[in-house]
């Protein structure tokens, strides 16, 4: 911050320092306008590169002006050196990762983020000024921002990467129901370290380092405990609840540094990220405390019982089906992602879209194992934005539909959650697939869904199952089609 | 309570940005398609990459070695969130197209 009384000697006017400050002023605006781009179809990359380039200047300024108590920065040839190791290795990652491992990627990111912020407050603890100890004690602002940088910024790095190998499918779910007591008592006793630390009496920080370390480690065990018990269906809701929980932590640092830039951007982000938790928890219709002390899945016994026998539908039949229909709906969810179907999915709509008939997707919200995750996949083979419409739009619609086609979702298309009180799911709003008037469903095999129901509408008259990895059947269907 | 009130008008700068800003975060983010969410999120998630800014100034005064060790780490660590973040929410965007 710009310290007039400091200019004493007017001949020192601190340039570097008032544009370090302006181009941080700069930086947050390109941060909010890239966050409000980010959120239409036509601007959105844009909004990214504007965002991108805010972060760009706030480096750099830094770098070039920041000075703390008049010292300028140091040891830049080893900062520049850690940016350009970061950099090559996260772009090589991020440009060679596949499509369907988008989540955990995003997941794996964070974490790295939760844990820049989370040595930082390690690295400052002990250079607490010991003159503002003396004059306030423990209890002052820094010490309660690197303390909350320091647990915030460790769970969500914890957190993130027992999510990045849950999704890559090398962690499984714990489910113990004793588990969200020891959670919160964990909590607590990190709440107490907060408390205990900041209550010292003490003319150095420093004597509390080793404090520090153990509260470390215990903020671990709660991020690794915190994500362990959230399996499936919740998993996005988990990352970007954590996603805000960095944007937090990185805040912290600015409320540290008494950076405007940090403050901004982690602040915004912890916001922005927490509406996003919330309206994926409104999407499922479950509240956010249902998420993290609840455990989904499994327990929930369904009240209806199946009536009616599973059906099956031959290649060429369902291959005329689809030729011979006016409209035509597709509902995909993550065994298309899986599958890597994505592309041949594109081209039977391209071959059913020339003999006339009107293909369109429709989006479940939380399909697959990231809200959006269905639309990115769809957009990777091609498939026009304006095809995929949301489940809400096309709901009406569907009574008029000749066929919905159902390719690796399941609970997003389970009427459970309008029959079913007792179910789990009950009151997620769904994609109607069993108003259509026929229904196809490509499916593995007859497993549940990730929420571990029971789907009666693979039990309805008006339903026939392909069984079969999504991209061969999708693949036989596609030849079928041209061969009629 | 002298404490408490003392800490913010100490702060004050500081807490009004942050009531300004969790207010413009959500205003920002609240009228967003679900088709961009996954982006929209990836790329909030290259934003609070910002903490790389703190990485920076705790490297640039490092003095031991242990702290330097601990920085360079941090600093790589704010990289990788920075530039991974943006670099998949533009490989995400790029794959959006307009029908032609």
């Amino acid at each position: 911050m710009l310290n007039f009384n400091g200019m004493d000697n007017m001949s020192q006017f601190p340039y570097g320092i008032s544009v370090m400050e302006i181009t941080y002023v700069v930086a947050s605006v390109l941060f909010i306008l890239g966050l409000k781009m980010l959120s239409h179809p036509l601007t959105a990359r844009r909004g990214n590169i504007l965002a991108a380039f805010g972060m760009g200047f706030a480096i750099i300024a830094t770098i070039l002006f920041h000075k703390k108590d008049g010292e300028p920065i140091g040891n830049i040839p080893w900062i520049l050196a850690a940016i350009i190791i970061g950099t090559v290795i996260g772009w090589i990652i991020a440009k060679k990762v596949k499509m369907t491992a988008m989540p955990q990627l995003v997941s794996f990111f964070n974490g790295m983020g939760g844990a820049a912020a989370a040595l930082i407050s390690m690295m400052e603890f002990p250079h607490v000024s010991s003159d503002l100890i003396a004059r306030q004690g423990m209890a002052n602002g820094q010490v309660l921002a690197i303390l909350l940088g320091l647990m915030i910024g460790t769970i969500s790095w914890a957190g993130s990467m027992i999510a990045f190998g849950k999704l890559d499918g090398w962690i499984g779910d714990l489910r113990i129901r004793s588990l969200k007591y020891v959670n919160i008592a964990i909590l607590i006793l990190l709440i107490g370290f907060i408390v205990f630390i900041m209550t010292r009496d003490v003319e150095a920080a420093s004597e509390l380092t080793h404090w520090i370390y153990i509260m470390f480690a215990v903020a671990v065990i709660y991020g690794v405990l915190f994500v362990m018990p959230i399996g499936g269906a919740d998993m996005p809701v988990v990352i970007s609840l954590l996603n805000s929980f960095t944007g937090v932590a990185a805040a912290m640092g600015g409320f540290l540094y008494n950076n405007q830039a940090m403050l901004t951007g982690g602040i915004l982000v912890g916001s922005a990220g927490s509406i996003l938790t919330v309206l994926m928890c409104k999407a499922m219709n479950r509240s956010l405390l249902n998420v993290i002390v609840g455990v989904f899945g499994g327990g929930g016994q369904s009240g209806l019982e199946a009536t009616g026998s599973i059906k099956e539908i031959t290649l060429s039949d369902a291959a005329v089906l689809l030729s011979y229909s006016k409209k035509v709906v597709i509902v995909p969810g993550y065994g298309l992602a899986v599958a890597q179907a994505q592309h041949i999915c594109h081209e039977l709509d391209k071959i059913l879209d020339e003999k006339g008939v009107e293909v369109r997707y429709a989006i479940h919200p939380v399909a697959g194992r990231m809200p959006g995750h269905m639309n990115v996949l769809l957009a990777e083979a091609d498939v026009p934005y304006e095809q995929l419409i949301e489940s809400d739009e096309i709901n009406p619609d569907l009574p008029n539909t000749d066929v919905v086609v159902v390719i690796g979702a399941n609970d997003v298309v389970n009427p459970a959650a309008e029959d079913d009180p007792s179910s789990p799911i009950y009151g997620m709003p769904i994609v109607k697939a069993r108003n259509a008037r026929n229904i196809i469903v490509m499916k593995r095999g007859m497993g549940k869904g990730y929420a571990a129901i029971e789907n009666l509408l693979f039990f309805d008259n008006k339903t026939r199952m392909l069984f079969g990895d999504a991209k061969s059947s999708l693949q036989n269907l596609v030849n079928e089609v041209k061969s009629l | 309570m002298e404490n408490i009130l003392g800490f913010f008008l100490q702060h004050r700068e500081a807490i009004f940005i942050v009531i300004l800003s969790v207010f413009l975060g959500i205003e920002v983010i609240s009228h967003v398609p679900a088709i961009l969410h996954t982006p929209l999120m990836s790329g909030a998630n290259a934003i609070h990459g910002v903490v790389i800014i703190g990485a920076i100034i705790v490297m640039g005064h490092a003095e031991t070695t242990g702290s330097m060790i601990l920085g360079f780490l941090a600093v790589v660590l704010g990289t990788l969130n920075v530039v991974g973040g943006f670099v998949v929410t533009d490989r995400m965007l790029e794959m959006f197209k307009k029908k032609k």
